[in-house]
Order: C-alpha cells, then sequence, then structure tokens
C-alpha cells in the first residue's frame, strides 16, 4: 500500500502498460492503476456486481409487489387463469435455467482453473440454455396470443379473424376428439386438439366453479354447472374463456401481470445472452485465467440472479392451485 | 480511450506546478471522454448549472404568470407544462445529481485517499447517461411537451394526449440509471478504496453522508425505473395494472412512486447536510461536535427514507390504517435530522467562525432547513395534512427543503471546493453580498407561500382568487430578488474563473485529505502517500502568511494519533 | 461489515495450494453438480405439490420451496457461502427491501378492498357489450350490479 501516490499508467484494465510502477502492477498487466492489488481489484468488481444485482432484485421486486397485490386482490383470478398457462412448458424452462445455471458455474471453476476449452464449452452450452429457454418461451407466448389470451381490453374481444379457420383446422386435424357439445352461443364445439408441441392433458376440470355471483351472468349462469362436469382444455383453443362462465371478472390482469413479468425476465435472458456471447469472444482471445476471470465471475452471477428469478416466476405462475 | 489519458512526456518531465488535473492533457476529447473523476465532477457541474439555468427560467415565468388572476403572459396549458418542466427539470437534472454527482465526484476520492473512483469508465458512463436523460428530457419539449406535474400520476399521465410524456419517461428513466451507477460507484469506493489508516470513523462526514445517499441511490431508484418502464408499456400497450379503468390500482402507482421518491427526497438533503458538516468545523475552526452521532443520524436517515414513503398518499385514498403508520414513522424521521441540527448549533458554540461565503450558506442553510423540517412535522401530522395537502403550504415546505437546503447546501459547497477546482480564489465579498440576497429573496417567496398555503390556495392553480393576489405578488417579487442574488453569485464565479487570485493549498484551514493536496489538485490526487489523522483536529493548523495558506503541521498531528496507529 | 484491506489472508490462501486462484473461491465440480441436481428434484417436488390440495397452504409451499432453491443458488452456484459477508448482506438486504415494500403494499390494498369496485372493470364491460355482446363472462360478483 506504500504505492498510493505513484503510477501514471493508463486507466486500461486489461492492457499492458509500460508505465507501470508497482511491481504489482508489472506482474499482473491487468490491474487497473488504481488498485493496488488485484485481490483488491477483484473485491471491488464483485462488491459492484453484488450492489447492481440488489438494483435487479428491486427492479424486479415492484413488479412482484404488483404481482402480491393483484393477487390479493383477485384470488379467483389467479387460481382460474393459472391453468391457462402449460405447467410442461414451464417445468421444462425451469429445468433449462437449472442446468444452464449449472453450466455457468461450471464455466466459472473452468476460468478459474485456466482450462480454456472446456470454459468456452461451458459458455456455448450456456448461450445454448439461454436460447432454448426463448425458444420455449416463444412457442408459450405465441400460443396464447393466438388464444387470445392477451392484457387489456383484448382478452374481450373474439379474434373473428383468426377464429374460423383454426376451428376448422382442428376439426379437420381431429374431428372425433370433440366432446359433447356445449351450450355455447358463440363458437362450435371445442376441440380438444393441441397446436404447438407435446401437450399433455392438464388437468381438466381444474377450472373452478365460478366464483361470480349470480347477477348478469345472462345466459351463461347455467354454465356454472357444466364447468366442472365438461373436459374443456381452455388454453388450447382461440378465446375459450370467452364462452366459459365460470370466468371470474378481472382476468385479464393475470395475463397482464404475467406478461409484464415474464417480458422482463425474457429482456434480461437477451441481455444475458449477449454478454455470454461477449465472454466467448474474450475466452476465445485467451483473456482469462487463473489470475483474471473477473468478468466470467460477474456474468455468472447476472445469470445465476435470472435463474433465481425465474425460481420464483414459475410456482407463482404457472403452479396455482 | 488510453491514449487520451496517456500524459504527455514534458509535464511528466516539468514542474509539478504544471502537472493538475485540469493542464494534465488537453482538447476537447480529453475532457469528453477522461476517466478520471476530478473531470467528470466538473463536467457534471457545468451540466447541472445549465440546467439549473433552465429550470430556474421556469420557475421565473411560473412566478410572474402568477401576478395577477387569470391570465398573465401564457394559458393554462403553458402554465401546466411550465410547472411540469420546471419540476422534473430541478428534481431529476438539478438536485439529484448536484451533490453526489458533481461535488461528490470531485471530492469523494480526494477526501478518502484513493486515485480514483472504484470504476472510472462506469463513472464516464454514467456522466454520458445523465446527458442521454437530459436530451431526452429536452427532447420531450419539442415533442409536444408534458402537463402531468413531475410526479407522474397515473391515470392522467396515461391519458394525457401531450405528447411528450414517453420521451421525458425514458429520459428519466436513464438519468435514474445515472444515479445508480454514481451510487455504486461511491459505495464500493468507500469499502474497497480507503488508504491504510482511513477507518470508517476517521472518514469525514461528508464522505459518511454520500454513502448513505449512495445507499438510497442504489435501494431505491430500480423502483422508479420499473415503474416508469410500467408508465411507458401503459401508454403504449394500456397493459392496465395502474388503469382503474382496466381493473388496476392507480394508489400501487403512488406506492411505487413514493418507494423512490421519498428516499429520493434523502438523496437531496442528506449529501447537503454533509456539505454543512464540513463547511461548519473547517470554518469554525473547531472539532465537529458529536462526530458519531452525525455519522450515525445519516445512516439512520437513509434507512427511515424507506419506511415513511406513505405520508405523501394521506388524500389519495391510501387505507386508515396505513395512513396512521405511516404518519407515526414520519415523525421519527425529525429525530435524526435534529441531531444533526443540535449538532452543528453545538459545533458553532464558542467556535472561532470565519464568516465566509461557505459559513454564510451554512448559516442559511441551518435556519431555512429549520423552518423546512419543522413544517415537515405539520405535514406528517394526519389530521393537519388533510387541511394543508395540494396547498402552498407543501409547495413552501419542500422548496424550504430542497432549494433552501440542498440547494442552498450544494452552492456552499461550491464556494468551499471552489478554489481547490478550479484553483482560484472568488471575491469574498460579492459572494456573501449573493448570499444574502438569495437567503432574502429566498425568505419573501417561500415564506409568503406558507400563509398563502394555510389559507387554502392550492397547488398548481393557475387561477385563483382576488384575495390571495398581494401573497403571490410578494412571492413573485421574491423570486426576481432570488434570481438576482444567484446572477450575481454567477458574476462572482465568472470573475473568479477569468481574473481570481491564485488559490493556496488550503485557504480555510481544513485538515481532511483534499486540502493536503494542491489546488487544483495532480492527476494522480496524491504525490506521496497521504497522511491520515483526524480530520477535525484543527489544532495542528496554522495560519502561514508568507504562502497566505494554513499549513498542516505532520508532526504533531501525528501526535496526535498514536492512540489509534495504522493497521 | 467487509475488511477492505484484508488482502493478506487472500494471499496466504493462495500461496496455501498451488491450485488455487489468485483470487476467489475454487467450488468443486461435484458441490456445482450435487445442487444443481438438488435443484432439479426441488422442482420436481413444486410441481407434484401444486396438485395436492391444502388451501391457503398452497402458496406457502411454493414459496418456501422457491426460497430453499434460491438459497441453493447463492450459496453454491454464486458463491456466497464463501464470499465476504458483505456481500452476503447486500443481497439479503435488497429482498428484505422488497419483502418490507411488498408488506406494506398488501396490507394497505387490503384494507380497502372492501370499498374497490368488484365487478368487470368499466373498459372491460365496454369491450364486452361491443365486441362480444353474448359472451357469457361473469360481470358482477356483488351487489353493484344494478
Amino acid at each position: 500500500m506504500s504505492d498510493v501516490a505513484t503510477g501514471h499508467d493508463s486507466h486500461g484494465d486489461a492492457h499492458g502498460s509500460g508505465h507501470a510502477h508497482s511491481p504489482e502492477h508489472a506482474k499482473y498487466p491487468f490491474l487497473a492503476h488504481h488498485f493496488d492489488t488485484p485481490a483488491q481489484q477483484f473485491d471491488s468488481a464483485k462488491l459492484g456486481m453484488w450492489l447492481f444485482l440488489a438494483t435487479e432484485v428491486l427492479f424486479f421486486g415492484a413488479l412482484f409487489v404488483a404481482y402480491a397485490v393483484l393477487r390479493s386482490r383477485f384470488p379467483e383470478v389467479f387460481s382460474y387463469a393459472s391453468h391457462y398457462l402449460d405447467t410442461t412448458m414451464g417445468g421444462i424452462n425451469t429445468a433449462v435455467l437449472i442446468v444452464s445455471s449449472l453450466t455457468m458455474a461450471l464455466g466459472v471453476y473452468f476460468a478459474q482453473r485456466g482450462r480454456k476449452t472446456a470454459l468456452l464449452i461451458c459458455l456455448w452450452l450456456t448461450m445454448a440454455g439461454a436460447a432454448g429457454f426463448l425458444v420455449i418461451k416463444y412457442f408459450e407466448y405465441e400460443h396464447k396470443i393466438h388464444a387470445n389470451l392477451v392484457w387489456g381490453p383484448g382478452f374481450y374481444v373474439p379474434p373473428h379473424n383468426t377464429v374460423g379457420e383454426l376451428e376448422a383446422q382442428q376439426l379437420a386435424h381431429a374431428p372425433a376428439a370433440a366432446p359433447a357439445a356445449l351450450p355455447v352461443p358463440m363458437n362450435p364445439a371445442p376441440s380438444a386438439q393441441p397446436t404447438i408441441g407435446a401437450h399433455p392433458v392438464v388437468e381438466g376440470s381444474a377450472i373452478k366453479p365460478a366464483s361470480a355471483g349470480p347477477g348478469g351472468l345472462g345466459a351463461g349462469a347455467v354454465n356454472s354447472v357444466l364447468g366442472e362436469s365438461h373436459d374443456i382444455i381452455p388454453h388450447q383453443l382461440p378465446s375459450a374463456h370467452l364462452e366459459d362462465a365460470a370466468m371470474p371478472p378481472n382476468t385479464h390482469m393475470f395475463f397482464a401481470i404475467y406478461y409484464a413479468m415474464t417480458g422482463l425476465h425474457g429482456f434480461h435472458v437477451i441481455v444475458g445472452m449477449v454478454v455470454i456471447g461477449i465472454l466467448i469472444f474474450r475466452a476465445h482471445r485467451g483473456d482469462f485465467g487463473p489470475n483474471y476471470y473477473t468478468p466470467v465471475d460477474l456474468v455468472g452471477l447476472y445469470w445465476h440472479i435470472v435463474d433465481l428469478v425465474w425460481i420464483f416466476l414459475f410456482p407463482l405462475f404457472y403452479l396455482i392451485h | 480511450m488510453t491514449t487520451i489519458d496517456t500524459p504527455r512526456q514534458d509535464v511528466l518531465d516539468s514542474a509539478a506546478e504544471t502537472d493538475n488535473y485540469l493542464t494534465y492533457t488537453r482538447g476537447f476529447l480529453s475532457w469528453i471522454l477522461t476517466l478520471d473523476h476530478k473531470r467528470i465532477g466538473v463536467m457534471y457541474m457545468g451540466s447541472v448549472l445549465l440546467s439549473f439555468l433552465v429550470g430556474g427560467t421556469f420557475a421565473l415565468l411560473l412566478r410572474t404568470e402568477l401576478l395577477t388572476p387569470g391570465r398573465t403572459i401564457c394559458s393554462a396549458e403553458t402554465y401546466n407544462q411550465f410547472f411540469t418542466l420546471h419540476g422534473a427539470i430541478m428534481v431529476f437534472l438539478v438536485i439529484i445529481p448536484s451533490i453526489p454527482a458533481a461535488l461528490g465526484n470531485f471530492v469523494l476520492p480526494i477526501m478518502l485517499g484513493a486515485k480514483d473512483v472504484a470504476f472510472p469508465r462506469l463513472n464516464l458512463f454514467s456522466y454520458f447517461l445523465w446527458l442521454g436523460g437530459a436530451a431526452f428530457t429536452l427532447y420531450s419539449l419539442a415533442a409536444g411537451g408534458f402537463d402531468t406535474g413531475w410526479t407522474f400520476y397515473t391515470p392522467y399521465s396515461t391519458t394525457t394526449t401531450t405528447g411528450g410524456v414517453i420521451p421525458v419517461l425514458i429520459g428519466v428513466f436513464i438519468l435514474g440509471f445515472s444515479s445508480i451507477f454514481t451510487g455504486l460507484n461511491f459505495i464500493v469506493t468507500v469499502h474497497k478504496l480507503r488508504p491504510p489508516g482511513m477507518t470508517w470513523f476517521k472518514m469525514p462526514l461528508f464522505l459518511w453522508a454520500l454513502y448513505a445517499t449512495a445507499i438510497i441511490q442504489v435501494l431505491a431508484t430500480p423502483v422508479l425505473a420499473i415503474t416508469l418502464c410500467l408508465l411507458i408499456v401503459e401508454r403504449v400497450l394500456n397493459i392496465g395494472i395502474f388503469n382503474p379503468s382496466m381493473g388496476g390500482d392507480p394508489v400501487l402507482y403512488q406506492h411505487f412512486f413514493w418507494f423512490y421518491s421519498h428516499p429520493a427526497v434523502y438523496i437531496m438533503i442528506v449529501p447537503a447536510m454533509g456539505i454543512i458538516s464540513e463547511i461548519i468545523a473547517v470554518h469554525s475552526h473547531r472539532q465537529i461536535f458529536g462526530y458519531r452521532y452525525i455519522a450515525y443520524s445519516s445512516i439512520a436517515i437513509a434507512m427511515f427514507s424507506f419506511i415513511v414513503w406513505g405520508h405523501h398518499m394521506f388524500t389519495s385514498g391510501q387505507s386508515g390504517l396505513m395512513n396512521t403508520i405511516f404518519s407515526l414513522i414520519s415523525f421519527s424521521v425529525a429525530i435524526p435530522s435534529a441531531v444533526k441540527t443540535f449538532n452543528w448549533t453545538m459545533t458553532l458554540y464558542k467556535g472561532t467562525i470565519s464568516l465566509t461565503a461557505p459559513m454564510m450558506y451554512a448559516l442559511s442553510f441551518l435556519f431555512l432547513f429549520t423552518i423546512g423540517g419543522l413544517t415537515g412535522i405539520h405535514l406528517a401530522t394526519l389530521n393537519t395534512d388533510v387541511h394543508l395537502h395540494d396547498t402552498y403550504f407543501v409547495v413552501a415546505h419542500f422548496h424550504y427543503v430542497m432549494m433552501g437546503s440542498a440547494l442552498i447546501g450544494m452552492i456552499g459547497g461550491l464556494h468551499h471546493w471552489w478554489p481547490k477546482m478550479t484553483g482560484r480564489m472568488y471575491n469574498e465579498k460579492m459572494a456573501c453580498t449573493a448570499c444574502i440576497i438569495i437567503f432574502v429573496g429566498f425568505n419573501i417567496t417561500f415564506f409568503t407561500q406558507f400563509m398563502l398555503g394555510s389559507q387554502g390556495m392550492p397547488r398548481r392553480y393557475y387561477d385563483y382568487l382576488p384575495e390571495f393576489q398581494v401573497y403571490h405578488v410578494i412571492s413573485t417579487i421574491g423570486s426576481y430578488i432570488m434570481a438576482a442574488g444567484f446572477f450575481t453569485s454567477a458574476i462572482c464565479f465568472i470573475q473568479s474563473l477569468m481574473s481570481g487570485p491564485k488559490a493556496p493549498s488550503n485557504p480555510w484551514g481544513g485538515v481532511s485529505l483534499e486540502w493536503q493536496c494542491a489546488s487544483p489538485p495532480p492527476h494522480d490526487n496524491f504525490k506521496t502517500p497521504p497522511h491520515v489523522g483526524n480530520c477535525y483536529d484543527f489544532s495542528v493548523v496554522h495560519w502561514d502568511e508568507a504562502t497566505k495558506n494554513y499549513i498542516i503541521d505532520h508532526k504533531a498531528e501525528l501526535a496526535h494519533v498514536t492512540g489509534e496507529g495504522r493497521r | 461489515m467487509s475488511t477492505p484491506h484484508s488482502t493478506a489472508t487472500h494471499d496466504a490462501a493462495a500461496g496455501s495450494h498451488a491450485d488455487h486462484p489468485l483470487v476467489g473461491h475454487l467450488v468443486p465440480i461435484s458441490t456445482l453438480v450435487a445442487t444443481a441436481s438438488a435443484l432439479l428434484v426441488l422442482t420436481f417436488i413444486t410441481v407434484a405439490v401444486r396438485y395436492i390440495d391444502i388451501g391457503e397452504f398452497n402458496v406457502w409451499v411454493a414459496i418456501g420451496i422457491a426460497v430453499v432453491k434460491a438459497s441453493l443458488v447463492a450459496s453454491f452456484f454464486m458463491h456466497l457461502r464463501w464470499d465476504r459477508p458483505f456481500n452476503l448482506l447486500v443481497f439479503v438486504g435488497c429482498t428484505a427491501f422488497v419483502v418490507l415494500m411488498m408488506a406494506f403494499c398488501v396490507l394497505d390494498t387490503s384494507q380497502y378492498r372492501a370499498t374497490q369496485y368488484t365487478g368487470n372493470p368499466p373498459l372491460a364491460q365496454e369491450t364486452l357489450d361491443a365486441k362480444a355482446p353474448a359472451a357469457p363472462v361473469a360481470r358482477f360478483k356483488t351487489g353493484l350490479d344494478p
């Protein structure tokens, strides 16, 4: 610490400089001029990253607060609408993120050991996990938007343009699968044909009967009984929710907060892919080794917090009883 | 970037005198791409003062419009945009970055004895973010302005047809990140870059204040960021989380907004309190009274600031239970604030007070902050607030705190460190005159607003009853006086830059580390390792008539600190 | 509080293990794999628990499992178990602030919930009337309906 005032060397980090005045700076070319030891630099970077993660926690935290407030106001909406989400896809995505977190952590390990090839493999695997997550997420979104499960007033607009052809398609594919016709006013009987991927049969009758009172139910009032008995798989129908008399008011709010939170999380996954891409580039160049692997460690922390947020999002949206 | 900061060889070889941070490298790019915390601080200061001029102009336009009931100079719609712009610019572009980002950036590493902040690139990046945020805010004017008030309350902000709402939301979002990165940098710097001997309780109180501020910046600002994001999504995509006609909750918006914006009030005031601690100790040449209590009270204010936000929502439909809880907790903020005020007063008592310009500003601060703080207690009281809420009483209260305290503290600090920043002295008489004019003008402007508010004049109104006119006229005249004071101050600073006498390294007799390096400081702050002693022990300094400078007697100082020693 | 200049202990540690990195902590591969396995098992459990109806406790069980998973990630993947205590304080502290904010906001809304309009919100109702007049959507829960 006696060299506090020395060093006219450049402000760069990873570039060696002929101006290094202290033995520490001469020994470690990545050491910035205002740090005295690599340990000090590493600790600073790590604390800085943790503080940044704290801001991320609060950033998401506010949305979790909005979630809690909405859920406490409309508990019936959340237990109803949750069944429109695909637990299998959500579960697979959880597993994908956990595995990619593992590969990231292994990447940090290999960077610490200075094993470049293993590090690169881990980073590529993490990248693949992120991409896989986004692909699955894309299919989920696409499916919901097709089924008109969106936020805002659009939730209540029957998609007249698409409804006909989609149903024709479904009927053509599996006409026999259609259950007994329901007394629904708008559309013909729904068929239980999945449109994408391999859907398991989600618990069919999990939709709770109307918590809605009798007032204003009109023609649909009778359906509250049928709501329990028929085997409708709501998320496979365009606008199935509009025919469902059991749907509580404000169901669109579930999807508002669902898109807000998963959308923000998805954005963080994209940012994660960008920074992991930069890491791959730098690792390829050979920047990292046992003495200097700070960026790998920091990106790892970021990636784990993305995983961590999803660990909470998954049960809070997909797994409501 | 590295090449730009590479020193010229002649500078390295030449005498130490020419090697200061201002002359270290030259050219526009060497400033705009610098990683030197001092230059970034100076650039922040220039930008902030420029924004202050803009925000102040809007204030004068507002006051002029309010000279008469009905139309005076502009339409009601324009008036709405004026007060919104005045508020948004003053809060987000001026006061929040003024002390931490401008003065703090310059002073913090030097006071600490570090060569720079922990992340110099991030520091420069946060300045660029500030510029980006300011650009968006200005662009919102071209895009049609915005009339939401600086609080952007829903559902008005999501339904108003003025076109500048989304640009200003993006602008404030970016400014928030600028603030977060500054705070993050400061926390890491204080934790990791303290030189040997600089223990937590040897840090000057300004550093404690900046540390407390940084905690708030890091913990509160993200909530504002996500709230603004949701507002943008609400306007663009109609997501409905804050929209009551979609089943959303506008009170939730206010919870979010004030979860940030109440702590933000302390982002403004706590660093000003730190400056006052420095000024009062140095300019009365007396050991600060109750060092630890002032330090702890800064942290206490930072913590309390997070649990009192609901007192902004007493009349917003917040539930009675929460109103009571928040009212109760709000009173407790008075305790740490009073601890500070008490300790400052005790430091002044029997001190050898030099009535310099910084000291004048510090005394103004004490007076104005006491009024601002005590009226805060009226507003924290639930039943009084129901009467006073959204009246000029509130306007006067927060101007006493945000302007009369935070901004006056900032200007006091600017005078205090001006010789260090520029290497030149300013005209003391002129600066003191400016201070008196500002003080008088300020009280004329805002004290009348307490009377207006208690008689029921609502804030943000374009028109008013004729019986209020006399107060409005007095208040407007006061604002002109205040403007004259600020212009005097500006002239004083410009004159100092042009032809001010050279500043010695220690013009006031301070002991903290920044007074131990040259004025202006060299590029790396310290030529030799700084000696860390008790930064408030003024017995070790004595006036040297020959150099017109205070000399710190390190031998005497060493004798004082042997008890604590180095690690 | 962290000790910013306790680098000596670090250097000593680095000296004693030849293959240990200069800074930071090396977490063995077996630990990382075990952590990931535990996370996957917990994911399976949390999905399974969904189908058991324990009333209001479902949400708390789900959150409890999520907290356990989160602490596993934080302690092992994010090295918090071996990291400086102050980093842990930062993480726990910011979470505490989220919980604080959540508690206050939920407490507040639960207080004024009774006064809130409980049927379809106006914009949803307008859309329903205009675009899907026959949709049998539950319109009102309480007596606010004429």
